[in-house]
């Protein structure tokens, strides 16, 4: 049975050079994030090249994904929010592309690496934290006091609030990079079975029609849950963009 | 006990913990379920509240498999 880890390897495919001891190179992760910002890049180009008022079938895509990025931004961070749409929007689409991109067959997924979530996660993080105290100033702290809590309890509340912000990078990220790792080892692990079963004969092909049928109804929940993860992701960026724009609960 | 053998049998003791959150995200959507089939009109509105309560209970499950993913490969 083939090892199923073996599909995360990072190959090198062209070293670029040496910074401070670490050899920088073009791996398979980097021309994978290439192919998806290239794919992100052909739709958006190509479906806004050529407007018009009754949208084809392909402006309707780009008007689509940006109609539902506008709303779901609007409506969990109000206008104000609105300034950070090309944020949310880019982040939205290059996980989506990236997880889908990763489920074809022989291909690399590029957010199955923590490395990957973990850097757009702290995008996210940092943008809150600088936006949050430029905006409001040390004001920005209110956001781990909640209103209308009994002064007894308030250093219990202030201490969970805080741990709970300090959390949120780390479970923004390890959610993302999880469910892919394990959505991708279980296809690996059912598509090892095939082979297995088949190895036995005529009453071994039957049996691995099984697996072979298991293998098929993952991959349609796996691009299911492709969407929902850069869904999930894409909606928390709004609600901790909200946290920096109004910070009082 | 073999340190490495240890180690297995705690990442598998805690991945236990992410039943809990199995137990948690079935709770949120079986009760928006029961939600939207009484008002189906107000269930469009909560479908941002659902994937934010999924995703905080989710992550409660997330930190055990973390716990079990560094014993496995970290520590």
């Amino acid at each position: 049975m083939t090892d199923p880890i073996h599909q995360f390897n990072i190959i090198k495919l062209a070293t670029l050079g040496e910074v401070a001891g670490y050899e920088i190179a073009f791996t398979n992760s980097a021309l994978y994030m290439v192919i998806t910002v290239a794919a992100i890049t052909t739709l958006l180009v190509g479906a806004t090249s050529r407007r018009a008022l009754v949208p084809g079938r392909l402006q309707s895509v780009a008007e689509i994904s940006y109609e539902f990025v506008a709303n779901m931004l609007r409506s969990t961070a109000g206008t104000e929010g609105m300034k950070f749409f090309s944020l949310v929007f880019s982040l939205f689409l290059f996980i989506l592309f990236a997880n889908v991109i990763g489920l074809i067959p022989f291909t690399f997924t590029v957010t199955s690496h923590i490395v990957i979530t973990a850097s757009l996660a702290s995008l996210v993080f940092c943008t809150v934290l600088v936006y949050g105290f430029r905006k409001h100033g040390l004001r920005f702290f209110k956001l781990f006091v909640p209103s209308g809590i009994p002064l007894y309890i308030l250093p219990l509340v202030v201490f969970i609030e805080m741990m709970s912000f300090v959390s949120r990078p780390i479970s923004h990220s390890v959610r993302l990079f999880a469910n892919m790792l394990a959505g991708h080892i279980t296809l690996e692990v059912f598509a090892g079975f095939i082979p297995m079963l088949g190895g036995f004969g005529v009453l071994g092909w039957l049996g691995a029609t099984i697996p072979l049928a298991l293998v098929v109804a993952l991959t349609a929940l796996e691009v299911l849950v492709a969407f929902l993860q850069a869904y999930v992701f894409a909606i928390l960026t709004c609600i901790y963009l909200n946290d920096a724009i109004n910070p009082g609960h | 006990m073999d340190p490495i053998a240890a180690k297995f049998i705690g990442a598998g003791i805690a991945c236990i913990g992410m039943g809990g959150a199995g137990a948690g995200v079935g709770t949120i959507f079986g009760h928006y379920l029961a939600a939207a089939l009484r008002n189906p009109s107000a269930a469009q509105s909560q479908f941002g509240n659902l994937i934010f309560g999924f995703a905080v209970t989710e992550a409660l499950g997330i930190f055990s498999l973390l716990i079990a993913l560094l014993l496995l490969f970290a520590l």
